[in-house]
């Protein structure tokens, strides 16, 4: 097989390369995350120092407990990035069952119309969404993100999800409708279970877009009630320039989430993404 | 299966396309059809194309679109030169089947994607800053010091910074596809260019690149798209301002000021709208150009 690889000395070139960049990807996230363990001292004596037992303190994160209102930002994220996967995934699911299933006039062109939105970013309509919120009294209110998120969400969920839709036996179907099943029943009984791992690669797909969204929260949503983590953070960080403990603090708050989210599914993204997805 | 009701189709396709129809669609229609009024005295007024003749033309506008433009081209140039050759090489080397820990580095320098960009925004502008001084004393670490400079505050360095800032975060995409398209060239293909003596540099070089060169096309386009509305890097590291002196002013960050407004400037909707319907010919025109030039002239490599 191929001489060239199975050099040692390629090998060892490979990794010295990987863990460079590696390191280079990861430095930020430590060095914010380890400085927000740190007295403000230590934190511009020793920036690169692990938090020692001299230098360890709490202070940012007391800081942000008490001026922002972080557990309600949290909530609110957590609300509009949930609320929407589950509308994507079920509207996005219903649509391309129709699509993949039935044969209607004008099917392929109602194909098209969904798939649109793939390349054209919501962003470009913000004028008149925002007029559009304003008339219906949506402004400042999660739903008004939620719509926005659903409505951007949409065109890939159809597209994907319909690919899949169509490798779903049609015996399975037919034998589902000799039963006596109503279409309803086949989809939500039969097509949708099958179709789970690709509903999976869509919700993660949308998942992180939507939680680290700015643009919308900052123009729809700016209120005290309905800050989003993203924006939360942005604004408190903002406010807290100087205050070197609490934007540390703030930073790592906004990290670890995602962190989390993404160690529990980064499989499942890695997958999608690499499982040509995006054909 | 004629006599069959429809209803069901109208009921499974019904949610998806009014949602979509009334906050994507209308919206889109409605903001370009917003360019082409201006708000007189007695409410809107029809002007045809008077607001984009003013957007490329008068002194007051023309000068920050242009700057903008230009800046967001020379963002997506960035992109283009830094973060493809960086992604493509990290990719050909996580997909040498023998090597180990290839899932770890793989996740690993996936993380920076993930967050968003006021995290990145802001731990990049702490990390640069003179305050802080972990570049300069890194920097000083390998005897370069006399590098360093405050590249996020000078008009000349700052948008060549948040371009790399930007690259450094979406890296992992660009890495991703084209593991993924390097790994689904068929192994045969790969052995006949063995029998002829192609192997290593020449191999990647002669027929692996020509073979994901479909996956490097929809990269391109992705971050065309993406870079043509990008907008929170900037805000988040610069402000709305876009500054030192408009310099990291791109079109997203002028379509905000412009529309919603700043300080004592007030917000604009007409001329938002005339923004956004420029942004959008331009990522238009990019698709279109993929489209018909690129991925049509591409299919004849895919197997």
């Amino acid at each position: 097989m191929h001489k060239a690889r199975h050099n040692p000395l390629n090998s060892i070139a490979a990794h010295a390369a990987l863990l460079t960049w590696t390191a280079i990807a990861l430095f930020p996230v430590v060095v914010i995350l380890i400085n927000s363990f740190k007295t403000r001292k230590a934190i511009f004596r020793e920036p690169l120092a692990l938090p020692s037992a001299d230098s360890f303190s709490l202070v940012g994160y007391q800081t942000v407990m008490r001026q922002g209102d972080f557990f309600l930002y949290f909530q609110n994220s957590m609300i509009v990035t949930v609320v929407s996967l589950a509308f994507i995934l079920l509207f996005g699911a219903m649509a391309a069952f129709a699509l993949s299933e039935y044969r209607f006039r004008g099917n392929a062109l109602m194909g098209l119309y969904l798939a649109l939105g793939i390349m054209i970013p919501i962003r470009i309509g913000t004028v008149a969404i925002l007029d559009l919120m304003v008339q219906t009294g949506l402004v400042n209110t999660l739903m008004a993100l939620i719509l926005v998120y659903t409505a951007q969400g949409l065109p890939l969920a159809v597209f994907i999800l319909s690919e899949f839709m169509r490798q779903v036996s049609d015996d399975l179907k037919n034998a589902g409708r000799i039963d006596g099943l109503s279409e309803y029943r086949i989809f939500f009984r039969l097509v949708l279970p099958l179709v789970r791992p690709a509903m999976a690669t869509v919700a993660v797909f949308n998942m992180i877009p939507i939680w680290n969204d700015l643009w919308f929260p900052l123009i729809l949503a700016p209120g005290e009630a309905t800050k989003t983590l993203t924006l939360g953070s942005q604004v408190f960080i903002g406010q807290f320039v100087t205050d070197w403990n609490a934007v540390l603090s703030a930073l790592s708050l906004a990290i670890l989430p995602v962190l989390i989210l993404y160690v529990i599914f980064s499989r499942q993204l890695i997958r999608g993404i690499t499982s040509g997805a995006v054909k | 299966m004629a006599t069959r009701s429809r209803a069901h189709v109208i009921v499974f396709l019904a949610p998806a396309v009014l949602v979509y129809t009334a906050v994507m669609i209308w919206p889109l229609f409605n903001t370009l059809r917003l360019a082409l009024y201006t708000s007189g005295e007695e409410g809107r007024v029809f002007t045809g194309l008077a607001n984009f003749a003013t957007l490329f033309g008068d002194p007051r506008w023309s000068g920050a679109f242009w700057n903008a433009l230009g800046n967001n081209f020379w963002f997506f140039f960035i992109h283009m030169i830094v973060q493809n050759p960086i992604g493509i090489a990290l990719a050909a080397i996580l997909s040498h089947p023998r090597l180990r820990f290839a899932a770890l580095y793989r996740s690993a320098i996936f993380i920076p994607t993930i967050l968003s960009f006021v995290i990145v925004g802001f731990a990049w502008k702490l990390i640069l800053s003179p305050i802080w001084g972990i570049a300069p004393s890194m920097l000083d670490a390998v005897g370069l010091k006399s590098l360093f400079a405050p590249w996020l505050g000078r008009e000349s360095s700052a948008l060549t910074t948040l371009a790399l800032i930007s690259v450094w975060q979406f890296v992992g995409i660009p890495m991703m596809l084209i593991y993924a398209a390097l790994l689904s060239i068929p192994e045969e293909i790969l052995e006949a260019g063995e029998i002829d003596g192609i192997t290593g540099w020449a191999a990647f070089w002669w027929i692996k690149l020509p073979l994901i060169l479909p996956s490097i096309g929809i990269i391109s386009i992705l971050t065309f798209v993406g870079n043509f509305n990008a907008f929170d890097l900037i805000y988040a590291s610069q402000g709305a301002l876009a500054g030192p002196d408009f310099s990291t002013d791109i079109l997203g960050t002028f379509l905000y000021r412009t529309f919603f407004g700043f300080q004592l400037q007030l917000g604009d909707p007409h001329m938002g709208s005339t923004i956004a319907t420029a942004m959008f010919a331009i990522i238009l025109a990019g698709v279109c150009i993929y489209l018909f030039a690129i991925q049509t002239r591409m299919r004849r490599y895919q197997f």
